[in-house]
């Protein structure tokens, strides 16, 4: 019988583990001795960190996108379907169809989703960019926009945790090229005692965020909205009105894992538990955890994905020809940073190393540009 | 106050090696998700966490039990009020 591997996710780490092990053990797959089936909800790869664009007009939602079972190598086999449930004692995934698929191995990437009903009031009260929808929404409301207190508060835990400065950084551009600046107070506030997770890019924000005319507050997390009063109520204590408010809601891990109580699979958040460096899951042999869904403590973002799909891949491939699957995931991340003004900076880290931005820069903002358009060759396997 | 060494956590975060989103963004998490009473134990190798986590536990009206430094890292000890 072939040997079976099956990736639940069509994001950035499912497409990439799957591309590269069926390109990496094509002889396999062509001797019918290997099978790859990736498993997504839709036919259709969103590239998401281009939502950031979308608000401000810079980027369009058709960019975004592309049918993932035209970007996959042949071999993959693309199936769309939503997965009901996970036996890990028998090796099978169930679809809401009723549909059992056997594993030899799988791989669970099934990214996070933003929750603002988490916290009362934000759905009614609170735009968001993390969804299509809501980056739609948030560019007509913006268009409307006249002037007034914009608020932004952060949910914690949240997907790329750069975007909100980002944002930020973009949106006082946007204001100043539609002559709105002076009419606007915007008021960024963070959930910890400094302007980032990140102490060496709080220090940079520090600094950069005053030079903008944009104020700060920090120790914000959000308990509640109340939409008619305009007012966010802070954990600590603090209310905070608004004419506008746009956040970063808190997230989630993939909602079927909620209803898999008792499995290993199954932990608070539906973040998968996982180990740092194999990204087993944690007692589990044959099902691997990576990208957004696990409850590591790194940043969730699609470098993070990248790199984590680069070593899970390696390690099928490796083990499929007979090899010792000794590649470790050492906690890399990579950050773009938009800064505005068309300059961009980066970071990068590991477990054991922390960032060191450097000054913003036009050529990092232009590679950030070049980046949004060479995407796509990441989960086809190239690059 | 507690002695942090002796105190026994109900919730465990082991965030050694977080640098993005970090220590306190996990302790955040795991208050939002227990109970009132119940006990975390953060474990942490950021240095800034050690200074942050008091100060944000007294503006948020949580009890900070106290850090216990075990080799290299710390154990910060934390306990849902509210």
């Amino acid at each position: 019988m072939a040997y079976e591997l099956v990736v639940i996710g069509g994001g950035t780490a499912g497409s990439i583990v799957a591309s590269r092990v069926a390109i990496d053990a094509r002889d396999l797959v062509h001797a019918d001795r290997v099978h790859v089936t990736l498993l997504t909800e839709r036919d259709d790869h969103l590239y998401q960190p281009g939502l950031l664009y979308v608000p401000f007009g810079k980027a369009a939602l058709e960019e975004l996108h592309r049918r993932e079972t035209a970007l996959l190598p042949r071999e993959v086999s693309t199936r769309v379907a939503t997965v009901h449930h996970i036996d890990t004692d028998r090796r099978v995934v169930w679809t809401e169809a009723g549909e059992e698929i056997r594993y030899d191995d799988l791989v669970v990437a099934t990214g996070s989703r933003p929750v603002p009903e988490e916290i009362p009031g934000l759905a009614e009260g609170g735009e968001y960019f993390y969804t299509e929808d809501a980056a739609r929404r948030l560019a007509d409301t913006l268009e409307h926009f006249t002037g007034g207190r914009i608020l932004l508060a952060v949910g914690v835990p949240h997907k790329c945790p750069v975007a909100p400065l980002e944002f930020t950084f973009l949106l006082d551009d946007y204001l100043r090229a539609r002559n709105l600046r002076e009419r606007t107070e915007i008021v960024y506030t963070y959930p910890l005692g400094r302007l980032h997770s990140l102490e060496p890019v709080a220090d940079w924000a520090s600094a950069l965020l005053p030079e903008r005319g944009i104020q700060t507050e920090t120790f914000v997390n959000m308990e509640s909205v109340e939409p008619e009063k305009r007012v966010m109520h802070a954990m600590e204590g603090t209310d905070f009105a608004y004419d506008l408010l746009i956040t970063v809601p808190p997230h989630r891990g993939a909602a079927f894992l909620a209803g898999m109580s008792g499995s290993p699979l199954s932990a608070p958040g539906e973040w998968i538990p996982t180990d740092p460096r194999t990204l087993a899951v944690k007692g589990l042999d044959h099902v691997f955890a990576l990208g957004d869904a696990t409850d590591l403590p790194v940043s969730k973002a699609g470098s993070t994905a990248h790199y984590q799909a680069e070593v899970v891949a390696a390690n099928l491939v490796t083990a499929l020809k007979g090899g010792y699957a000794g590649h470790r995931y050492d906690g890399k991340v990579f950050c773009f940073i938009e800064a505005g003004r068309d300059e961009a900076t980066h970071i990068t880290f590991d477990y054991a190393h922390p960032p060191r931005p450097q000054p913003p820069s036009r050529l990092v903002h232009m590679f950030k540009l070049a980046f949004n358009r060479t995407y796509w060759l990441m989960p086809q396997g190239i690059l | 106050m507690t002695d942090p060494k002796v105190t026994v956590a109900t919730v465990e975060v082991d965030a050694r090696g977080a640098y993005c989103p970090g220590p306190m963004m996990e302790l955040i998490r795991a208050i939002r998700s227990a109970k009132v009473g119940e006990v975390i134990a953060v474990l942490s190798t950021d240095s800034g966490s050690r200074r942050d986590i008091p100060r944000w536990c007294e503006k948020a009206g949580h009890e900070f039990i106290g850090v216990d430094r075990i080799g290299d890292y710390d154990r910060i000890v934390v306990k849902k009020v509210h």
